[in-house]
């Protein structure tokens, strides 16, 4: 479980998280949502440490992150696995040593029980095959998944996905959504995961938390999602007139029942 | 002010860049990657300038010389030791700051805009002691090799130029490098280029690791790595020469 209290940053003059609180839980799978640009990834980043917060706590089961060393760090975040918003792949490596890599680094593994993990892992995420390419050979699409892949080798009991399905086609998009969720009900990770699209919402959004203007919004699941009466909420899951019709149609339906 | 403050951050990266590997697998396979890079692929631009220059080195002294009471193995002696106390070491540095100092800058920068840095933070790796101090070993031990083989380039280089010039004769040339010769001179020199590698690898370093921004900032981060270090290496080189030669 990982538990966000009073969180606030800013960049220079502009604060970008203000206030934030939210608990993410074990086993389940958490989105994070909201308009472009409104600090979701930044929420995701100082969850990791990759930006110190200005003040508020952090806490990983219960251990305050923010007040950690170095080293205490580095034995956290070897439970992460992370999904970068643009893959932040290795380019001079291939994709077979871009998903081996962690273990390189941190398991007492042989070559071959290594590679077996890989091709797993690879096989997860439907790349089976293209071990010797380079990142720069591969698709946006298949960049994401390669991410992912590097993310969940080390078996992580916290994945941070940001983003993970964005670029990728409709099949291919429910494809990893049902991954992530999988694996997070199968080994019981806590999953933060960052995302825009109403699809994967609805698909796997455990818990939700809307973040408007550096505020944490709205706070539910996928079942109330599309009752709020929110209005930051409602437009942003009504934007497109498609949905805005289905909208209308159910709350027809209800009113002639 | 600004400039303290880079000297601090510089130190403190120092402190994070010299810590036992996680790996020493991982790190002695790094290890022999960078010994190419900066080593190996150095060795052409090294040879190059080296030949050539030990060979205008000579031919000037020798065209200077017109005063009947110089003996005519000067050109040797004096090609060999300014070669040898300040050419090699110092000059082969400054261009060797240019080549592997830009492109270490770039490199590491390149990770940092493109995230390449946080993925590694986020795993647990201690991303400057796995990027930086492979590469540091390496130049470190590097250098001297270079430098060695940049005096031995020069001074055949000075050989050649003048006996196809008719300017002097092997034997008189070679006299001229044996007289006096002083194996100090010749620590000396190694000493200052492993002071040197050292300084190039970790300036260029420094910048290319807090860069921010995009692909602009990582070419500009480049030329300043190569203008920094190229200044620290002159500065470094009037110390040492006052501590080690006048001492
Ligand atoms: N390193 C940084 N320095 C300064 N400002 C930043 C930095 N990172 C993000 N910001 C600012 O913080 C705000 C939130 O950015 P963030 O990347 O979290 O948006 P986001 O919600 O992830 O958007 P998107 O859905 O487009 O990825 C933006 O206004 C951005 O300009
Ligand atoms: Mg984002």
């Amino acid at each position: 479980m990982i538990e966000v209290k009073h969180v606030n940053k800013s960049f220079g003059k502009t604060q970008v998280l203000k206030d934030i609180s939210a608990t993410f839980e074990k086993g389940k799978v958490n989105l994070i949502i909201g308009q472009s640009g409104h600090g979701k990834t930044v929420l995701a980043k100082c969850i990791v440490g990759l930006h110190e917060v200005d003040s508020g706590e952090i806490l990983f089961n219960g251990r305050d992150f923010c007040k950690m060393n170095r080293v205490e760090r580095t034995s956290i975040r070897q439970e992460i696995g992370m999904l970068f918003q643009g893959s932040a792949l290795f380019d001079s490596m291939t994709v077979e040593e871009n998903v081996m890599f962690p273990l390189l680094m941190f398991k007492k593994m042989t070559k071959k029980e290594m590679l077996t993990r890989v091709n797993f892992c690879l096989e997860r995420v439907n790349l089976t095959g293209r071990n010797s390419l380079f990142p720069s050979e591969c698709s946006g699409g298949m960049q994401k998944r390669i991410g992912i892949a590097r993310a969940i080798a080390m078996n992580p009991k916290y994945l941070f996905c940001d983003e993970p399905n964005s670029g990728l086609d409709p099949k291919t998009a429910i494809l990893i959504d049902t991954l992530i969720r999988e694996i997070t009900y199968e080994y019981q990770i806590t999953t933060v995961a960052i995302t825009h699209d109403m699809n994967s919402v609805m698909e796997i959004g455990d818990n939700i938390l809307f973040i408007h203007n550096g505020n944490n919004w709205w706070t539910g699941n996928k079942n109330n999602i599309i009752t709020t009466e929110n209005l930051e909420v409602t437009s942003f899951v009504y934007a497109s007139e498609f949905m805005k019709e289905i909208k209308d149609s159910i709350t027809e339906k209800n009113k002639n029942k | 002010m600004k400039l303290i403050e880079g000297f601090g951050k510089y130190f403190l990266m120092l402190t994070i860049v010299f810590r036992t590997p996680e790996k020493f697998s991982v790190f002695r396979r790094r290890l022999f990657e960078e010994l190419e890079h900066i080593g190996i692929n150095s060795i052409p631009l090294v040879a190059l300038m080296s030949s050539f220059i030990g060979g205008v080195i000579a031919l000037q002294t020798a065209s200077n010389m017109s005063n009947p009471l110089l003996p005519t193995y000067t050109v040797g002696y004096i090609t060999q030791s300014s070669t040898i106390l300040e050419f090699s070491p110092t000059i082969i540095s400054l261009i060797l700051a240019g080549k592997v100092g830009s492109n270490i800058a770039s490199e590491i920068g390149t990770m940092r805009v493109t995230e390449q840095i946080d993925a590694l933070e986020i795993m647990g790796v201690n991303s400057l002691n796995f990027l930086v101090l492979p590469k540091v070993t390496a130049a470190v031990l590097f250098f001297p090799i270079l430098v060695i083989f940049s005096m031995g380039l020069s001074l055949a280089g000075g050989w050649i130029a003048l006996v196809l010039s008719d300017l002097s004769s092997t034997e008189t040339y070679v006299y001229g490098i044996r007289y006096y010769f002083e194996m100090s001179n010749v620590w000396y020199a190694l000493t200052k280029c492993v002071v040197f590698g050292f300084i190039i690898v970790t300036i260029s370093s420094f910048y290319g690791y807090y860069v921010k921004g995009g692909s602009l900032e990582v070419g500009r981060s480049s030329t300043q790595a190569v203008v920094s270090s190229s200044v620290a290496i002159l500065v470094a080189n009037f110390l040492l020469t006052q501590m080690i030669l006048l001492s």
